[in-house]
């Protein structure tokens, strides 16, 4: 048995800043020091605060070090590990109090309002070891529910949980299944969707990362309750950490017989399968995603027949995103009622963001629903770097639209989203300052859409394309006014046409900003000006006279040798060879030059 | 697996283990002291015999066991101190895995806490 345990975590974030080496090394000082018989290493799924990872935690101290470097090891090791003393200089600075003492992460900004529910795993066990889910209670919901519960039961504990899809749409997942259940077939599916593709978000892969069991178990239900005994979970070939993962927890449960036949003596037989996805944003569209299962490109289909009556390969299936379904063992074991304490009225439990943009807790965050905008980002995201204001909040991705600052106190969930014209999404959050242009964020999330379109329908081909050589002509101070109206025609016009998803929500990005921030496309059209100096096009670089000192830097750094002057003596710049790369501004020491 | 008692035999296995990575203010915090004086004279194997009991009672979600550096009263180490939620710390000296054992019987299982050993029983 071990006294301590080192936690290192192995999400995509900290692997990718080093915590591999970290591990390795702890593992030979360990050894070195002769705590290999007291002193664990474990390597675990995300701990969400990803901006300062690599990040390494000691229980039962429950001692909280960011940013750890390999020379930081011995150290750890020899002062924490072998004397008790714990290492100040890299325990994160939140969890230190003023007395030099450490609280609990429990109590720190970040952590404080989080309810950790689909992530409860995540960077807590070892996600490659069976065992250690299961002593978390792991299987216990699966177990229950094939020796106690009808699969009415379970729906009924899902109806009245409230759950909700956690993809995107919201659906009532209780409903999803009952319509599945009730339709007959010799054989229905179980299908996983975790094809995450909106730019920036990270929910899913963080689960199948630091808690792929969760999924397993919870697709196993899914599997006793609508009739199925064959499931698949599509996952991007883009998440190879989480793709190994899934593999190893998979071997894992059919050694132990809790996926394949006769699982618990009740007869049941389920079996999961592992379909990659070479990364098409539209294969995260359900009726897409089953296309692509099917083995055929992943395109979309009309519905009706929705999946429920006729989905993979002609039969009844359900497809519940990645998060979905990590809430359904708890919910299993610790009831609906329990569940359904926590978010708002009709948008129950928790929900899980991705945070990314202006905000200095870059991570991955839990909070239950009804929390509002102004909690995300001053308290748990600790703010917008730089002092800088804040201007806005996207949800949703390519498919979802901004929250303006005058919504800052507004309570998320599905509902408040929709009606201001955003939408929960899979949980991308990106906080925007100052500093970005809304006209170029309508811009990136077109161009993204037209990359990602499958070109099956027209509306969606050829007019995401038109919308975002429309939006260039906009940032560039070449279109007029009628472009506005015109844009907002095509808008219409996707929405109502597109075949599925992807089209009918790709001018969201747009309608979105065009609502909250009309002033900045009016600018950007009748003045010829971008009010956030982020449109290369319509900006110019100036050096003021009086404060250049002449230290010649500016004109040294210029790629294109279009700054001229004298030592000591004002510079200028040429307007007709200046590129508007920004490098002099950046260099310049005196504050001398200036964006207009 | 084919029955749930094989599972639950699994979890209380691995309960105590992975209960260590618990945090909860309302837990009884056990520290050794492991600084130079505490682990020359024979604070290791103390740390670890309540460690190894603690989890093997599944006792984790309760009970806390770690160490800290040098507490000021050398000549008594090994020192472990018991502090309880709501209660007064006790201070425990000249430990040995054996005493260890008893505290983790008699105080932590029994609440009974052993004057002999404690500081206080210094004259």
């Amino acid at each position: 048995m071990y006294r301590s345990h080192v936690l290192v975590c192995g999400g995509t974030g900290c692997k990718s800043s080093g915590s591999q080496e970290i591990i390795d090394k702890m593992q030979e000082e360990i050894k070195k020091n002769d705590l290999s018989k007291e002193v664990s290493v474990v390597q675990t799924g995300c701990h969400g605060l990803c901006s300062l990872g690599p990040i390494v935690v000691v229980y039962p101290e429950a001692t909280f070090y960011s940013m750890v470097k390999p020379e930081d090891v011995e150290e750890i090791v020899k002062e924490h590990l072998l004397k008790g003393r714990i290492v100040t200089r890299l325990v994160y600075e939140e969890s230190m109090t003023d007395d030099g003492s450490v609280r609990s992460l429990n109590d720190t900004a970040f952590y404080k309002k989080q309810r950790r529910v689909a992530l409860r795993n995540c960077g807590v066990i070892n996600p490659e070891v069976i065992d250690e889910y299961i002593g978390t209670g792991g299987y216990e919901a699966l177990g229950k529910v094939l020796t106690e519960m009808k699969p009415e039961d379970v729906i009924q504990v899902l109806l009245d949980s409230g759950l909700r899809g956690r993809g995107g749409a919201g659906f009532p997942t209780g409903l999803k299944w009952k319509f599945a259940m009730a339709n007959e077939a010799d054989q229905k599916y179980v299908c996983c969707n975790a094809d995450e593709g909106d730019p920036g978000a990270f929910m899913d892969r963080s689960v199948l990362e630091g808690d792929p069991h969760a999924l397993l178990e919870a697709m196993a239900i899914a599997g006793y309750t609508i009739g199925a005994s064959k499931g698949y979970v599509y996952v991007r070939a883009e998440y190879p950490i989480a793709v190994e993962r899934l593999t190893i927890a998979r071997r894992q449960a059919m050694e132990y017989g809790l996926l394949g036949d006769d699982i618990f003596g009740s007869g049941f037989n389920f079996d999961i399968e592992i379909k990659l996805g070479a990364g098409a944003f539209v294969c995260g569209e359900e009726t897409a995603l089953m296309t692509s299962v099917e083995g055929n490109r992943g395109e979309p289909r009309p519905r009706p027949p929705f999946p429920a009556v006729k989905g993979l390969f002609g039969k009844p299936t359900i497809l519940n995103n990645v998060e979905t379904y990590a809430n359904i063992p708890q919910i299993i074991i610790k009831g609906a009622e329990w569940f359904s304490s926590m978010g708002t009225e009709k948008s129950k439990g928790t929900k899980v963001f991705a945070l990314g943009g202006k905000i200095n807790n870059t991570g991955l965050v839990e909070i239950p629903m009804g929390t509002t905008l102004r909690e995300i980002i001053e308290e748990i995201g600790g703010g917008i770097p730089n002092g800088k204001k804040f201007k806005a909040a996207q949800t949703g991705g390519p498919s979802g639209g901004c929250i303006p600052a005058e919504h800052f106190d507004i309570p998320i969930d599905y509902d408040n989203l929709t009606a201001i014209g955003s939408m929960m999404g899979s949980g991308g959050m990106i906080v925007m300052d100052e500093d970005n242009c809304m006209v170029d964020i309508a811009k990136f999330f077109l161009d993204f859409t037209v990359d990602e379109s499958c070109g099956k329908c027209t509306p969606c081909r050829i007019g995401t394309k038109r919308m975002y050589e429309i939006l260039e002509n906009i940032t560039k101070g070449n279109a007029t006014l009628e472009d506005l109206d015109k844009l907002e025609e095509l808008c219409r016009y996707i929405t109502e046409n597109s075949l599925c998803g992807l089209g009918q929500s790709a001018p969201k990005p747009v309608l979105s900003t065009l609502n909250f921030f009309r002033d900045e496309y009016i600018a950007h059209v009748v003045d010829k000006k971008c009010p956030a100096g982020v449109c290369k096009d319509l900006l110019s670089y100036f050096i003021i006279p009086e404060k250049c000192k002449g230290c010649t830097l500016c004109a040294k750094v210029c790629p294109v040798g279009a700054i001229e002057g004298t030592v000591k003596n004002p510079h200028v710049i040429h307007q007709d060879k200046c590129i508007k790369c920004g490098a002099c501004m950046e260099k310049c020491k005196f504050g001398a030059i200036i964006k207009k | 697996m084919k029955s749930l008692e094989e599972l639950k035999a699994i979890r209380e296995k691995m309960q105590g283990q992975v209960g260590v990575r618990s945090e909860d203010a309302a837990q009884t915090r056990v520290v050794v002291g492991m600084a130079t004086c505490g682990i020359a004279s024979g604070a290791r194997p103390v740390l670890t015999k309540l460690s190894d009991l603690v989890q093997e009672k599944n006792m984790t979600d309760k009970i806390a066991v770690t160490q800290t550096g040098c507490i000021g009263l050398c000549q008594y180490e090994p020192i472990v101190e018991v502090m309880a939620p709501g209660k007064e710390k006790v201070t425990y000296i000249k430990m040995t895995p054996e005493k260890a054992e008893e505290v983790f019987n008699r105080h932590l299982q029994g609440g009974q806490v052993i004057g002999d050993y404690t500081i206080s029983s210094v004259k």
